[in-house]
């Protein structure tokens, strides 16, 4: 059995939400474009989006090109920039979900150039085979820095990125594996090691830091080294499950049901591929007729750039992103982000701000003399349209308008210089409503 | 007993208040909600507060009348929880060393401290971490309970899901509220987010409500919300606006939809009580440590936030550093428990020069304890029971459980055996200090024992 595919109706709703959930929101007209294709050919578009090309400008900070490797949060705005300008925007999603997935923080790793490096391999892998990613990632040097890999040695284990692996990369929490199975991974882990040359570190393979002797992982017993390690995980029995459920969660809120979780299992258990998978879940109909997802906050604001065709022009973004609860390459802990909980009083005025910042640029100046609509229906309709006419509730668009209605006060010019107040305070009501933090 | 006196003293106080509240203050401005029960709109209360709060800032102290006493604990609620969390896993046999275990030294050749570190007055096989001086003093005044050994039996060795037990207040995966949530949904108010504080970017999970609004803040100062190119009276329109947008999407069916409305209205609620402390600056009658770190600034703007009669109850933050230390342990270590215990200490002395000491109680605690024997990289991996306190002048100072020993006191995995229970902990926290019964809060709490920690 295949997994069930969507056979409603894929107009502009249901375009918008698959370009906000496997991606980063639609440009201007790009929801409608897309709409047109069918579902088929747009899930196609984005699961094989051919080269990469990076629309608009290139970013520019302070009148300098970005040195994402050496600047203090430059790392975060070259991301960022990526996901705006990208023609490839589920690659780019996809790398977030890895991202977040094999979850490192730089405040462990303490290298902006390690860390851009495990990011290319993140991109590189993003929809090929997990066995490579999970291979790749297992002696990454930002890797190997953040969860102790490099102290792990023959005689004195370090289990850190044992337990980890199967904790959260493979198997799950309390699935498949017991504690002794997590001290008998750190042994066939051992070999990974940091040494320097010339001042700098470098990352290799040593054999004699490498613990040769027996193990006992899952039962069986073999002398094990860190390839077996991983593909002992991911030929777990209890591997599959907990891939698709955790991929699907990035995707859709609900848990998929019993016969849907089968049919990916098997796509996946067909050669650890990430691309089938994927696809299945963005045919799915849960994605369509489900409810809505909270968007991350980075998505968030990608999104709003994205709209309104602006580039990144300023490291305003970073402050925003910390407020927000997203600051890339800095995800809380190795569990990544939480994603049930991106919204509360503090990471709201987060997102606030990234409305406030993305639209500063283009607020209207208010004027007593200018020409101008006054009309509160014509400003709601406006100020709809700069953000590229999202999709909104019946609820938030009637109290759009009872709020210009209300704010358009006064008679002659000042009601001129109201109605561009309104219309700018129209455009901020919209990029903080629920509606537009959520898709 | 001891529920059936908070319970009867809150009361007490709130009808208090709220009968002097009346004939004490101000004319009440017409449309403003009540506070429950004080008889005060908010705005007038924090108005008027924040002047008596400038008046014990000043050099001199000057006697608080007993009305303003009285309006304090009404609004405020009474007693405060703080919560402060080590996150990673700190090393119980680090902050109380076992110099005096003879396996001490076996188990850890390169990690044990050294004998002459400050001595424990409660058990002379322990020394305090060198770096935990400020606690030891604490101690050393009874103001501080140890529970040596605290956790749960089947120790979970994941830092997410132990945590998350804690969090929650049970060794349950499917639980969604915390432990502090479930306080605040039981006793507090509907238009209130302050009730539940997380310090911090983000909610603290403990304080996860299922009804009752809660608050996450970086700092009080500074909460504004600007919109470019609007003001005067369509700004004030688009803020009211705002909290109506998120009133309407609270209801929503939608569970995403409901949950961003939620945090609208709560995140305007908030920018209204927090509007005395738009532009002033913390200020404190004691010095805080110095550092990068917010703790310690966190710690200060509580103080502050409390002396000026803000309904806060619960409150959660995480300590500064990492307690993760797989490998450096002696240095990363060192470092958080000094600032730690330092910013704990002038939150301590600070409470006690604002005269608010006996409302507030400090919780540390870590998800879990790390593993006897130290492992190859100067660390040590993950354990089971570790190490808890509870500051303030209100607590026994009498340890909770005893130092388990590293002969007997080990489990088949070598680490250490809970010889006090975290769900008990929590159990009597909300009884003894909260005034709820333990049964609403805490699954099956009758089926622990509930320590005295409370005088």
């Amino acid at each position: 059995m295949a997994a069930p595919v969507y056979r409603g109706p894929f107009g502009r709703a249901q375009a918008e939400r698959l370009l906000w959930r496997a991606g980063f929101g639609p440009r201007p007209g790009e929801a409608d474009r897309l709409a047109r294709k069918g579902l088929d050919a747009a899930v196609e578009s984005l699961i094989n989006p051919g080269r990469e090309n990076l629309q608009g400008k290139p970013p520019r900070v302070r009148g300098h090109r970005l040195a994402p490797a050496d600047a203090w949060g430059h790392d975060h705005l070259w991301w960022l920039d990526r996901m705006v300008r990208t023609s490839r925007p589920l690659v780019e999603r996809m790398t977030l979900t890895w991202h977040d997935w094999f979850a490192t923080s730089n405040d462990g790793v303490d290298s902006q150039r390690l860390m851009l490096r495990q990011n290319g391999l993140f991109r590189r892998n993003s929809l090929g085979s997990f066995r490579q990613l999970l291979l790749e990632v297992t002696h990454d040097p930002a890797m190997l820095l953040w969860l102790n890999g490099v102290e792990n040695e023959k005689g004195a284990p370090n289990e850190n990125y044992a337990r980890e692996m199967m904790e959260l990369f493979t198997l799950g929490a309390d699935r498949g594996y017991t504690e002794s199975d997590v001290r008998e991974q750190a042994r066939a882990l051992t070999g990974w090691a940091r040494d320097w040359r010339y001042g700098r570190p470098y990352f290799h393979y040593d054999r004699k830091r490498h613990d040769t002797g027996s193990k006992r992982v899952f039962g069986k017993t073999g002398s094990y080294d860190w390839t077996d390690a991983c593909l002992l995980a991911l030929n777990n029995s209890d591997h599959a499950s907990y891939f698709v459920t955790k991929l699907w969660s990035y995707f859709i809120p609900t848990k998929p049901n019993g016969a849907t979780q089968r049919a990916l299992e098997r796509i996946y258990i067909r050669g650890h591929k990430i691309k089938p998978v994927v696809q299945a879940i963005l045919r799915h109909p849960d994605l369509y007729t489900g409810p809505r997802m909270v968007k991350p906050p980075v998505v968030h604001t990608a999104g709003l750039l994205r709209a309104l065709g602006r580039g990144i022009d300023g490291d305003q973004w970073v402050w925003i992103a910390t407020l927000s609860g997203q600051r890339l390459f800095h995800p809380p802990n190795v569990a990544g982000w939480d994603e049930t909980r991106w919204l509360d009083t503090s990471t709201y005025r987060g997102r606030w701000y990234a409305s406030t910042y993305a639209s500063e640029p283009k607020a209207i100046e208010p004027s007593y003399k200018a020409k101008h609509s006054t009309d509160p229906d014509r400003i709601v309709e406006q100020a709809h349209a700069f953000w590229g006419k999202p999709s909104l509730t019946p609820t938030t668009h009637e109290l759009l308008r009872a709020f210009a209605r209300k704010a358009i006060t006064g008679a002659g010019g000042e009601r001129v210089a109201n109605a561009i107040l309104t219309e700018n305070a129209v455009r901020q009501l919209i990029a903080v409503s629920p509606d537009l933090q959520t898709c | 007993m001891a529920r059936g006196c908070h319970d009867f003293t809150r009361t007490e106080l709130v009808r208090r208040a709220a009968a002097q509240a009346g004939c004490g203050l101000p004319a009440i401005e017409a449309g403003m909600p009540l506070p429950a029960g004080t008889g005060l709109t908010r705005r007038s209360f924090v108005a008027h507060s924040i002047g008596f709060a400038m008046a014990v800032y000043g050099a001199t102290r000057i006697p608080l009348p007993l009305f303003e006493e009285g309006v304090a604990s009404a609004a405020g609620g009474g007693k405060v929880l703080v919560s402060v969390f080590l996150d990673g896993g700190a090393d119980a046999l680090s902050i109380l060393a076992p110099v005096g275990d003879p396996q001490y030294r076996v188990l850890r050749p390169r990690l044990a401290l050294p004998d002459s570190g400050l001595a424990f007055a409660e058990d002379g096989r322990l020394r305090w971490h060198p770096s935990l001086a400020s606690l030891a003093t604490l101690h050393g005044e009874g103001k501080v309970t140890v529970m040596p050994s605290v956790g749960y039996t089947h120790p979970d060795q994941s830092h997410f899901t132990s945590r998350h037990f804690w969090e929650v207040g049970a060794t349950s995966t499917q639980l969604q509220t915390g432990w502090l949530g479930r306080v605040i949904d039981r006793i507090g108010s509907d238009d209130n987010p302050l009730q539940g504080l997380s310090l911090d970017y983000n909610l603290q999970p403990s304080l996860a409500t299922a009804k009752r609004p809660v608050a996450s803040l970086d700092s009080p100062q500074g909460y504004d919300f600007w919109t470019p190119k609007v003001w005067g009276s369509v700004e004030d329109q688009l803020l009211k606006s705002v909290a109506q947008l998120g009133a309407a999407h609270a209801k929503s069916t939608d569970p995403a939809l409901r949950q961003a409305g939620r945090a609208t209205g709560q995140s305007m609620r908030l920018h209204e009580q927090l509007q005395p402390f738009a532009s002033e600056k913390a200020t404190s009658p004691i010095t805080y440590p110095k550092s990068d770190d917010a703790f310690p600034a966190r710690l200060r703007s509580l103080a502050m936030m409390l002396a000026t009669g803000l309904p806060i109850r619960c409150v959660a933050l995480r300590a500064p550093g990492t307690y993760d230390t797989h490998s450096e342990q002696p240095k990363e270590l060192a470092d958080a428990l000094k600032l730690t215990s330092d910013s704990l200490l002038a939150f301590q002395r600070d409470l006690e020069a604002r005269g608010l000491a006996d409302r507030v109680l400090v919780h540390v605690w870590t998800e879990f304890g790390r593993r006897a024997k130290e492992n190859g990289s100067k660390g040590t991996d993950h354990g089971a029971a570790g190490v808890g306190f509870l500051l303030g002048t209100q607590t026994t100072g009498t340890m909770v459980g005893e130092y388990p020993g590293l002969s007997g006191g080990l489990d088949e995995d070598g680490n250490l055996k809970p010889t006090a229970d975290f769900r008990a902990v929590y159990a009597a926290l909300s009884e003894q200090w909260l005034g709820v019964d333990a049964d609403a809060i805490i699954p099956s709490a009758k089926s622990f024992t509930q320590p005295q920690l409370v005088r």
